[in-house]
């Protein structure tokens, strides 16, 4: 069944890979990084998700309860959720998708993972060597001057890993606009192209405030110069402006690709054009430019002048428009497809259920009135679940069904992948909804022990992350054995559009035989999928 | 085993916010069945290898329905920020009248303090009915006031001085969280804030009959050394502290500035920083020689002389 000419997964050698310049393979090796950090998360999640059932907190000690919600905000997030969609499935299939060989510079993309990998290592030091307390956020004073631990070796991890973010940012820039193969033009790119496109502004703008501001606490801790402790002469809050200018957009970076992946997804398995292709790309631009004006949400309790509060209020307000023309563009792409249940569709019904209560649940937060009461409880942490869990992981996992067959060449066992896509999603309810009525009630985060009147909705919520680990463990399972049990996977099971699904599964080493020229928009699906008649760019 | 889904509505504020919030929960329902609806009939009508007609209608105007489903969202998100905002100016700006509370807190408790004297941790006292002025600084690390019976919270940061108001409308006993993650025991930085008739609070207030806030302030601006300079019969060139506060006070720089809390606590522990016109700098910084509780009493004592005239001044 061995094409000729090999494929980019025939040589075996541990130095194959790990001197790679293939964008394909680098792709994979990110995979994998991803999954450990995830899996070391996860297991900070489910050790927090079991203390929190009782109202004491039985399980571990205020300080180690402390350094677990680190632990899991700071791999997370960047190790886990900001390189998920971009690194792995973007490295893997931007470069097809516009119908070029490789990213623009092969050898940046692999220093971008060792880069990213000694930030991850350096903050696992960290956790070894004693743990971080501070909270993934890292606020001043606390941070600088009042916390033990390992801070500047975590910070350096990040620190070292927004590195690796911002090369890869960069890559994807110029990959997308200078190697676009004859024919594709702008308007003719996938929307998850733009959706990356998008999320590499942000990557390159916004992660050397991080940098900066990163390198500013490691300053006053290591040397005492006074920047935020305002025993120093510092102020605290300046730290928030310069830490959450950075992440809020990051936020975006969390959930822009998300958004490109099930745009891809809905069409496929609608055989449908896109509705409204134009605002759905420029809806993500817009996100990418308001999302940069927004941070002081974050603040609105903060000290921060109630006149910057408003205009950060309606700022707020402003960016959930374009968010909400997606969803209701692909909900109008549904109409007279031909819809298909499989499991990345699965998956992507589930985004749009769960972005949606994210979406309108950060309305709520948005409303400044309302945030006074809601700042720093569960409602904030269920409202960023289910942009992040349930937008940017149900999406990821997603996207990674939909291109197993295209990365490895095998499919996946479907039926059982569909019990896991409904499974994730039951679970993620079960966990995360309770969390808003907590939320409501009043029970702020980062509790290590709580009011025994709330222990009903922790209960609950525990019982519901049980079951979401399990619609997280099948895919592991099922993805191992589809690596050697797994029927062989055709050029393009799918029946899908789109230059990926052009070349063989897995694709030869330098991707396409001939460099296709393109000659249709994207999306071109014919209006009855029995007729079985694919448009196919022509070849040179 | 107590169990509520619904928090306690004990302020003003808490009913107009809880208005807000169940509006918005409505209209998230709405937001919801519009897209959920159609999503599911979709779903069901279109499925693949159903027989029914799949041919798009002639060109449908694209940018109408874009347009439409942009404007609409966007005025409901206009009107949503103008309800919040306004409703958001009303709770921060403080009611006339209100009885004022100075909060410290420091890892990983609240230390509360009354103008009548009483000083409390981890409790405050209020009456009913009373509009309520918090003033609030940390010793520390930022914490966060939070009685989510008033629906009110608001971080407490060190150096700087915040303020929290609300108007309890129930008696009772509510939780008091800290909000802001603060270290290893932020969990146990909780309380109970206790909302008496005004008549038990007046009797609360007196158990003890403590000394108050202003008197204190009096005893450590002698105790502390303040008076050897700032005293009326000083020999030293310092400026008076009568009839300072809540005026305007110029400059070397010739700037003015509000004598405000703010200004009072500055000029104590950085009283380099701003020199009254005429004057040198002589004053040595109590930084990190004086509690926070401490300043307080002392800006309430400068305060309270708010009225007076220097000695030697013209009337």
């Amino acid at each position: 069944m061995k094409e000729t000419p090999p494929n980019y997964l025939d040589e075996h050698s541990v130095s194959s890979w790990l001197l790679t310049t293939d964008h394909k393979r680098i792709g994979i090796l990110y995979l994998l990084s991803i999954v450990v950090y995830f899996a070391i998360a996860a297991v900070a999640a489910a050790l927090m998700r079991i203390n929190l059932l009782t109202p004491q907190g039985d399980l571990v000690l205020p300080e180690t309860y402390n350094k677990l919600f680190t632990l899991h905000g700071v791999m997370m997030v960047w190790f886990f959720l900001i390189p998920s969609i971009p690194a792995v499935l973007g490295n893997f299939v931007i470069p097809m998708m516009i119908g070029a060989r490789d990213v623009a510079f092969p050898k940046l993309n692999l220093l971008s993972w060792y880069l990213f990998n000694i930030g991850g290592l350096c903050a696992l030091y960290a956790v070894i060597c004693g743990g971080v307390d501070t909270g993934w956020t890292f606020y001043t004073p606390y941070s600088t001057t009042y916390a033990n631990g390992h801070v500047v070796t975590m910070i350096m991890g990040v620190f070292i890993a927004g590195f690796g973010s911002i090369l890869t940012g960069l890559n994807f820039l110029i990959t997308i606009h200078k190697m676009r193969a004859p024919g594709m033009t702008w308007f003719r790119l996938p929307l998850f192209i733009w959706s990356l496109y998008s999320t590499s502004v942000i990557l390159v703008l916004a992660t050397p405030v991080l940098a900066i501001t990163l390198l500013a606490i490691a300053v006053e801790r290591l040397w005492g110069v006074g920047i935020f402790d305002p025993n120093l002469g510092g102020d605290p809050v300046l730290f928030q402006h310069m830490f959450w200018f950075y992440s809020h957009p990051a936020v975006y970076i969390m959930i822009l690709p998300g958004m490109g992946v099930v745009s891809e997804l809905i069409t496929c398995f609608s055989r449908k054009r896109i509705f409204g292709y134009h605002f759905v790309a420029f809806s993500s631009l817009a996100i990418a430019v308001v999302g940069f004006m927004v941070w002081g949400h974050h603040m609105f309790v903060s000290s921060q002048s109630i006149y910057a509060g408003m205009v950060f209020s309606v700022l707020s307000f402003i960016v959930a428009v374009p968010s909400a023309i997606k969803i209701f563009n692909w909900t109008a792409t549904l109409y007279k497809g031909s819809i298909s249940y499989d499991t990345p569709m699965l998956y992507a019904f589930g985004f749009i259920g769960l972005f949606t209560i994210g979406g309108l649940t950060g309305l709520f937060l948005a409303a400044i009135a309302v945030d006074v009461h809601l700042h720093d409880t569960y409602f904030v942490i269920a409202h960023f679940h289910y942009i992040m869990v349930g937008g940017m992981v149900l999406s990821f996992m997603g996207g990674l069904h939909y291109w197993w067959p295209k990365i490895t060449g095998r499919m996946y066992p479907e039926a059982i992948g569909r019990t896991a896509a409904i499974v994730t999603f039951i679970g993620f309810n079960l966990t995360f909804f309770p969390q808003f009525l907590l939320g409501y009630l009043g029970q702020p985060r980062r509790y290590h022990a709580y009011p025994p009147e709330f222990q009903v909705f922790h209960v609950l919520s525990t019982a519901g992350a049980s079951i979401l680990g399990i619609g997280y463990l099948l895919p592991l399972l099922y993805f191992l054995w589809s690596l050697k049990f797994g029927a062989r996977a055709p050029a393009n099971p799918w029946n899908a559009t789109g230059l990926e699904w052009e070349t063989a599964s897995p694709p030869p080493r330098d991707n396409f035989e001939e460099i296709p020229i393109v000659t249709e928009d994207p999306y071109s699906y014919p209006p009855e999928p029995e007729e079985e008649a694919k448009p196919e760019p022509q070849h040179a | 085993m107590n169990f509520h889904l619904l928090p306690p509505e004990a302020s003003a504020v808490a009913r107009e916010s809880d208005w807000m919030f169940w509006s918005l929960t409505a209209l998230s329902l709405l937001i919801c069945g519009l897209v959920f609806l159609p999503l599911c009939w979709f779903a069901i009508k279109y499925r693949r290898g159903r027989k029914v007609d799949r041919k798009l209608t002639a060109e449908v105007a694209m940018w109408k329905i874009e347009v439409t489903w942009t404007v609409i969202p966007f005025v409901i998100a206009m009107g949503l920020f103008t309800w919040s905002a306004d409703a958001f100016f009303r709770m921060e700006t403080p009611p006339p009248g209100a009885i004022e509370i100075n909060v410290v807190g420091k890892q990983w408790m609240w230390k509360l303090q009354h103008a009548e004297g009483a000083r409390e941790i981890n409790e405050l006292h209020i009456p009913r009915g009373v509009p309520v002025k918090l003033t609030m600084i940390s010793q520390d690390v930022i914490h966060d006031f939070f009685v989510p019976a008033f629906r009110m919270k608001q971080d407490v940061v060190p150096g700087r001085y915040t303020t929290e108001c609300f108007t309890p409308i129930k008696t009772g006993r509510y939780h008091l969280f800290c909000a802001q993650y603060c270290g290893t025991t932020h969990a146990a930085m909780i309380g109970w804030v206790y909302v008496m008739e005004p008549q038990d609070y007046r009797r609360w207030l007196q158990q003890g009959s403590p000394e108050p806030l202003a008197a204190r302030g009096e005893a450590l601006f002698h105790t502390l050394g303040c008076s050897g300079c700032h005293g009326a019969s000083s020999k030293i060139h310092a400026p008076p502290i009568e009839g300072v506060y809540g005026h305007l006070v110029p400059l070397e720089t010739k700037e003015f500035v509000m004598a405000d809390d703010k200004y009072i606590r500055d000029s104590i522990v950085l009283p380099a920083s701003q020199i009254v016109a005429g004057y040198q700098n002589l004053m040595p910084s109590f930084k990190g020689r004086i509690s926070e509780e401490d300043l307080m009493a002392l800006t309430a004592y400068i305060k309270s002389i708010a009225d007076q005239t220097p000695e030697g001044y013209p009337k």
